[in-house]
């Protein structure tokens, strides 16, 4: 990847875009590892409704959220046709069902607008701006804010 | 490579070092005379010094250089060792152990005991002999103490420089062997050897690392290369013959037999063999000032395929505290092997085979030298590659079976190679985790030391099977419960010497640890000869504390296992107890964390043994595979006691949600792992399933429902950790055949939930993610 990197200015960055209902999402792509397909995932007990299960990479568990219903949403129905994008979080590594992945856009620091004043804390809390690309809108995600520091001193 | 790694070398290094020098004294203890075994300790603590000096660690040397001269005096033939003298010696050890410790992590040392051996080690050097009072008070008296660095005798001042301001000192110790008293007490005569190839050496396709490779193999030798003569880069003739050698060597073969190395490069060379005493009137009488060498590190020689050029140039260029350190080391294993071969040829034949057993030992030491460091990181990578490749071949067998109705013999014959093959890189990968139990077994030998100065009782620890090996986390992990259990034999176990002799009983105390492979496991045994326990205080004991009522009618077995029970150990008095009973309750959990189990046997006026086995990895477990609500669980196979199918009969409500079963007449709590688990709303038909009766770590048991049974199986254990967070109630997770993730249930948590402490209540913070 490094490669595509030199080629970018200052400020410029690298954002995979994807698709959950009619809404389209995005995320820096040095935190995404690789891109795969849905295996069913083994549920783990007493996890929180968004939390889908685990399911091996490569030897290691993987826990799968469904980015739908961590976002708040309606809850996805996985099928063989989603998507699981690996990410690294922090020092964990966590799989996101989506619906599709769209775009890979190269945007610079400009181009993200602020999130507009909604009275929803849901939204605010993991939206970190919105892009408006050929009249689409993408609103960019921090992945952080879906997973709470205090996740990791529980565990 | 910075000095921080260099030093990480050298701190890695003292550590085989401060094993070595344990292991030859307690071999000294045990009778053997071997002149190898004496040499073998003092390289080690001279190991130590040199590499100490170079890091200008200062208080390491001046302890080493004290203890350096003891142990010449027992080379020397001068200092008997004795038990008392090596009492004194392992001490001595441990204390040089403990500076080593200090100088890597900071942190003190306690200064009166080593300042109190300081001076034993020069009385013993002065020829006096210890008295046992002395020994048994270990802190001197406060008026004599002195600083250690300070206590080095001025007669025996070291050849050593203190280093300068910038820390770098690049010989400081290999000038011993030149023939100061180190070098000339050895009984053998020293010989200087000066080497120095011509051009036409090289040319003629000979290779001077070879032959000082030869060289090295009659005896001990030190080794410098000059390497004044290098050109700068411009002038380089890459075909040159720049360097020569400085050889300081120790042999009784004589001058010939050095000549003799050299005789196919007679004419390609310059060669100066004289006795060290010669070479040394030399020098002074020509006045010349004496050269400033390079150390040459002797490992390079057992690099067939290294020019001499490149080695030599990365000599000079690498830091030359490193090449100090590695120098002395390298040389260190080939005198053991040199030695070990001396050894075999002149023994008579009485002592032959003795002697070669002690050579082949030598020999497999020296083996073992051919190692290299790997991160642990990195071995547990390929662990978990491997892991990955063995579930992915049998995925692939499995899909090839389901689609492939002809069956050719090519795919299914390769596919059987494949299997083969992943099956034995698979055992060669857990091998490069496995490890010896020596340095555990090591260390305890130092607390059954400890314990005993402490008690003032006199203790013999006998160890068996040490270089049985286990995998590298289950002895990290084993270390802890071994000490409790040693602490507790020689602290409570073995009788007082006066108790001893009036049960008729040789005053010394044995305690026997061993470990052995048995079955797929470890089995490690910690016996001593002692009181054993005291069936009757015990048994009162846990009246006393409730632990079980006080008509109960207890088997000696069951007497003896109450020690386990946590709450045993809570007691104020705990000395009052003749037999057992420290903190036996961690111990046993922490065997249990390591999927392992305990048992204990005692024989009331002989001793007590105690039998712990343990899995031979943390990465695999044995479990039973079972399914609840659609769900595949492992269940640690240590766990379960029993499984059987319940009938309606044996089943009693309790209460409104509780239902027990009868076992053999006794009634114990059903538990369904799917109810406590979440996996479904309410609680599953007994009869439908199978319980697994488990007994947690608080002793009590538990029918686990759940609903069948797939069978028993390894597992490769997974971290949820790692990714996810600690789930309540699972332990942690593995890979089935299919691919698909499966969690391997935390017994202990299900029972304890079972009790009324709620899992979700732990949940609710890590659920926040």
């Amino acid at each position: 990847m490094s490669y595509a990197v030199k080629n970018l200015n200052e400020g410029d960055r690298e954002l995979i875009a994807f698709r959950i209902g009619d809404q389209e999402f995005c995320v820096n792509i040095m935190s995404v590892r690789e891109i795969r397909g849905w295996t069913p995932a083994t549920a783990m007990p007493h996890s929180p409704a968004y939390m889908l299960g685990v399911i091996n990479l490569r030897g290691a568990v993987l826990p799968i959220i469904d980015l739908a219903a961590r976002l708040g949403m309606k809850p996805a129905d996985p099928t063989a046709r989603h998507v699981i994008i690996v990410a690294q979080v922090r020092r964990k590594v966590v799989g996101l069902l989506v619906d599709a992945v769209s775009d890979i856009l190269t945007v610079t620091d400009e181009t993200v607008q602020p999130t507009p004043e909604i009275s929803s804390e849901l939204e605010r809390q993991f939206a970190r701006g919105i892009l408006a690309i050929d009249k689409r809108m993408i609103c960019l995600i921090e992945l952080e804010s879906l997973f709470p520091e205090t996740e990791s001193e529980a565990a | 490579m910075d000095m921080n790694e260099i030093k990480e070398i050298f701190f890695q290094e003292c550590e085989e070092q401060l094993a070595e020098l344990e292991s030859g004294l307690l071999k000294l203890n045990d009778g053997d005379r071997d002149p190898e075994t004496v040499n073998a300790v003092f390289r080690a603590v001279h190991s130590i010094k040199g590499g100490a000096g170079a890091f200008g660690l200062d208080d390491l040397v001046a302890f080493a250089h004290v203890f350096e001269t003891t142990l010449d005096c027992v080379r020397s033939n001068k200092l008997e060792p004795t038990q008392d003298v090596l009492k004194v010696m392992l001490k001595s050890a441990d204390v040089l152990a403990d500076l080593t410790n200090a100088a890597r992590d900071g942190g003190s040392v306690d200064e009166s005991r080593s300042r109190s051996l300081v001076k034993e080690l020069e009385a013993l050097a002065n020829g006096e002999l210890p008295s046992p009072s002395a020994l048994a008070e270990a802190p001197a008296p406060k008026g004599a103490a002195k600083p250690v660095a300070k206590a080095v005798p001025a007669a025996a001042a070291p050849t050593v420089k203190p280093t300068d301001d910038s820390g770098f000192q690049p010989v400081p110790f290999s000038f011993d062997d030149f023939g100061g008293e180190g070098g000339a007490d050895s009984g053998m005569p020293a010989y200087e050897v000066i080497f120095k190839p011509r051009y036409e050496l090289y040319s003629k396709g000979n290779d001077a690392t070879l032959l000082l490779r030869d060289l090295s193999r009659l005896g001990e030798m030190t080794i410098y290369c000059n390497t004044d003569d290098l050109p700068g880069l411009e002038e380089l003739d890459p075909e040159g013959a720049y360097f020569f050698w400085n050889v300081t060597i120790k042999t009784d073969k004589g001058e010939d037999a050095i000549r003799t190395v050299f005789e196919f490069a007679e004419w390609d060379c310059e060669l100066t063999v004289k006795p060290v005493e010669e070479a040394r009137a030399d020098a002074t009488s020509n006045d010349e000032l004496p050269m400033v060498p390079v150390p040459f590190d002797l490992s390079i020689l057992d690099e067939s395929g290294a020019t001499e050029e490149v080695s030599a140039a990365n000599a000079r260029a690498e830091e030359t505290a490193a090449a100090v350190a590695a120098a002395e080391t390298a040389s260190n294993v080939t005198q053991m092997a040199s030695a070990a071969a001396r050894v075999e040829k002149k023994e008579s034949a009485a002592a032959a085979a003795a002697a070669a057993s002690a050579a082949a030992q030598n020999n497999a030491a020296a083996g073992a030298g051919q190692t290299i460091r790997v991160d642990l990181d990195r071995v547990d990578r390929l662990i978990n590659l491997v892991g990955e490749l063995v579930i992915n071949q049998a995925m692939l067998s499995q899909s090839v079976i389901e689609n492939d109705t002809t069956g050719t013999s090519s795919i299914n014959m390769g596919l059987e190679e494949l299997q083969q093959l992943t099956r034995e890189i698979q055992d060669s990968v857990m091998a490069i985790r496995a490890q010896p139990v020596k340095p555990v077994f090591q260390r305890m030998s130092r607390i059954v030391r400890e314990i005993a100065d402490m008690t003032g009782k006199s203790i013999r620890l006998i160890t068996e099977g040490e270089n049985t090996e286990v995998d590298k986390t289950v002895i990290d992990k084993l270390a802890e419960p071994l000490t409790h259990m040693i602490r507790n034999a020689v602290d409570h176990g073995i009788e007082t010497p006066e108790k001893r002799a009036a049960a008729g009983k040789n005053t010394e105390g044995t305690v026997r640890l061993t470990a052995k492979h048995r079955s797929g496991r470890i089995l490690i045994e910690l016996a001593d000869d002692g009181a054993g326990i005291n069936r009757e205080k015990v048994r009162q004991k846990a009246i006393d504390n409730d632990l079980i009522p006080a008509d109960s009618n207890l088997s000696d077995e069951e007497i003896d296992n109450l020690i386990f029970l946590p709450g045993f150990s809570t007691a104020d008095k705990i000395s009052d107890i003749s037999g057992r009973g420290v903190g036996m309750d961690v111990v046993k959990r922490s065997i249990q964390a390591l999927g392992g189990r305990i048992n204990i046997t005692s024989k009331p006026g002989h001793g007590s043994v105690f039998t712990m086995s343990l899995p031979l990895t943390l990465a695999v477990l044995d479990g039973m595979v079972v399914t609840v609500a659609g769900q595949t669980l492992v269940v640690p196979l240590t766990a379960i006691v029993e499984t059987l199918q319940p009938e309606a009969a044996a089943i009693h409500s309790f209460g409104a949600n509780h239902r027990l079963i009868s076992i053999r007449n006794s009634f114990c709590p059903l538990v369904d792992v799917g109810r406590i688990l979440n996996f479904r709303a309410t609680q599953a038909n007994p009869v439908e399933g199978v319980a697994l009766l488990v007994e947690s770590e608080g002793g009590g048991q538990r029918a686990l429902m759940v609903d069948a049974i797939q069978g028993q199986r390894q597992v490769v254990i997974k971290s949820l950790e790692a990714n996810y967070t600690h789930v309540p109630g699972i332990a942690a997770a593995t890979i089935l055949g299919d691919g698909r993730v499966a969690l391997i249930l935390d017994v202990d948590a299900v029972v304890g939930a079972s009790r009324g402490q709620s899992l979700k209540a732990e949940m609710s913070l890590a659920a926040v993610g």
